[in-house]
């Protein structure tokens, strides 16, 4: 299964495996992350499932919507490497994939 | 079987989930045992009217926390129970297998159970409430030999439901008591658009109709109206909100009736017992301090922060900004604030673009918005509300000016 590098807040990293066909977000929370909330369940609803991505795999991500875009600005902690890790789908293609979980605005 | 833990954990829904892990989060290392109603661990309710139903979504991935979260975090279940009594003196709760368990503190997050109908026929099989995992399974089960479905209630539930139910190519007959939908959540120009899109949709929406009872042997064949009108039905599903699970609490003695009170910590009126989600009545500072339940993931999350930080024995106080999502079609609604109380709306944007919002205020103060396909205006009004910005009605109309270079 593709590898999924995850960061917490305080800079511990993890290598977890993540099943095709969910989002970056469900792998992060699936994996016990507890930083991660998520709350809308991942139908970008909310901007709870930020993550701030290695700039390495930036261009390999999907675009983001119009709607991310706007969840994004809500806030503080918005970089040019953030994404709402719902709207992210894992799989091989994004094999090593690293995100950190952004600061709790 | 534990026979008492530090923190008990009544309700295993967002709110009962939440705080376990928020207890863990903040180094809490006593034992902690949730008991829930359900066989389910804890899960997501809303996707139930909308993706899980729709069969987008397996129940896998509507799991708050994989099973191995828990037991990494030791964290214990007591499923398919309830407490039934509780003995706030001796700190220990009954449950319905007549179990005593001890608490240290005592965390109520029941949430409610739906209001059922209780007109004749309302126990019929194809009668259905959509509030649990088991409830949506068995409309699954019934939908491929229906055809026509009559929703009572036009709230977010109903609507959610009818949405879907649309999509499956199904006859929708969408009933509701009052003269427009969403009447207890929302102003007139949200009702009014979504009454609009169902129609386009094909929904038979009907307001201001009184269901007489609901007609059939063993299963649902039809539903009377007043007036002797009657449908033709072959699963209804009733959407008429929730009664808060808090009797348990009340026969003990907590402050309550529609919910149970808790101050600005979620503690009740009882010693070591908090209540959280959606069973808790607390003075809500985005309502004008009015006391009110908010059925809300965010409520239910945020609360459920506030107790635990409570009991890790760290200063907390709710104030968390409010917000709410609905999906329905193609339409996607966030709504920031509480509108109840507002004496104004003003609509930013044609709803006819089914990109709009709908600003509410209370004596000119901005106290809500619900926006409708413009994350931009959701994104941008929390400012507004959060700072109870006083803005000109014809200021906030202007669709073009983005809310944020509003504020001054």
């Amino acid at each position: 299964m593709p590898k999924l590098n995850v960061v917490t807040r305080e800079g511990k990293e993890t290598q977890v495996e993540g099943a095709a066909g969910l989002s970056v977000m469900e792998v992060i929370r699936d994996n016990g992350f507890d930083e991660l909330l998520a709350l809308c369940g991942g139908c970008c609803s909310c901007a709870t499932c930020h993550v701030h991505v290695d700039p390495e795999f930036i261009d390999k991500l999907p675009k983001m919507s119009e709607d991310e875009d706007d969840l994004l600005d809500s806030s503080e902690h918005r970089t040019e490497n953030s994404r709402l890790s719902c709207q992210i789908p894992f799989g091989p293609d994004l094999d090593g994939l690293r995100v950190q979980i952004a600061p709790e605005d | 079987m534990t026979q008492a833990a530090d923190i008990v954990i009544a309700g295993a829904g967002q709110a009962g989930a939440a705080c376990a892990i928020d207890l863990r989060k903040n180094g809490f290392e006593g034992s902690i045992l949730i008991i829930g109603a359900e066989p389910e661990l804890p899960y997501e309710r809303p996707p139930l009217s909308k993706e899980y139903l729709a069969g987008d979504k397996s129940f896998d991935r509507l799991l708050i926390r994989p099973e191995t979260f828990w037991a990494e975090r030791h964290v214990e279940f007591l499923l398919s129970h309830k407490v039934t009594a509780i003995d706030p003196d001796a700190h220990r709760v009954t449950t319905d297998s007549g179990d005593e368990i001890g608490y240290g503190s005592l965390v109520w997050a029941t949430g409610g159970s739906p209001r059922r109908l209780t007109c004749d026929g309302h126990h019929l099989a194809g009668v259905h409430s959509v509030r649990n995992r088991a409830d949506v399974d068995r409309m699954i089960a019934e939908l491929p030999d229906v055809a026509r479905v009559v929703v009572i209630g036009g709230g977010y539930i109903g609507l959610e439901a009818a949405a879907v139910l649309r999509k499956f190519e199904k006859q929708v007959v969408l009933l509701e008591a009052q003269d427009r939908v969403l009447a207890r959540v929302a102003g007139e120009p949200l009702s009014h658009f979504f009454e609009k899109e169902h129609r386009a949709h094909g929904v038979d929406l009907r307001l201001n109709v009184a269901v007489e009872c609901i007609l059939g042997e063993d299963t649902v064949r039809s539903v009377r109206l007043g007036g002797d009108e009657e449908l033709d039905a072959d699963m209804v599903i009733v959407g008429i909100g929730i009664q808060p699970d808090v009797a348990p609490l009340i026969a003990a003695g907590a402050n309550g009736g529609n919910g149970v009170e808790v101050d600005a910590q979620c503690r009740t009126s009882l010693p070591d017992i908090y209540a959280i989600g959606d069973c808790a009545l607390h003075a809500n500072a985005f309502a004008d301090g009015l006391k009110l339940r908010v059925e809300s993931v965010q409520n239910a999350n945020d609360q459920a922060s506030v107790a635990a930080k409570t009991i890790a024995g760290e200063a907390a106080e709710y104030h968390a900004v409010p917000w709410f999502w609905s999906n329905q079609y193609d339409l996607r609604l966030q709504t920031v604030g509480l509108s109840v109380g507002y004496d104004q709306t003003v609509v930013r944007g044609d709803p006819d673009s089914s990109s709009f919002s709908v600003v509410y205020l209370r004596d000119g103060q901005v106290i809500a918005l619900d926006c409708v396909n413009r994350t931009k205006d959701y994104v941008q009004g929390r400012k507004l509300v959060t700072e109870g910005a006083k803005i000109a009605p014809e200021t906030l109309a202007d669709a073009d000016t983005p809310l944020k270079e509003m504020l001054s």
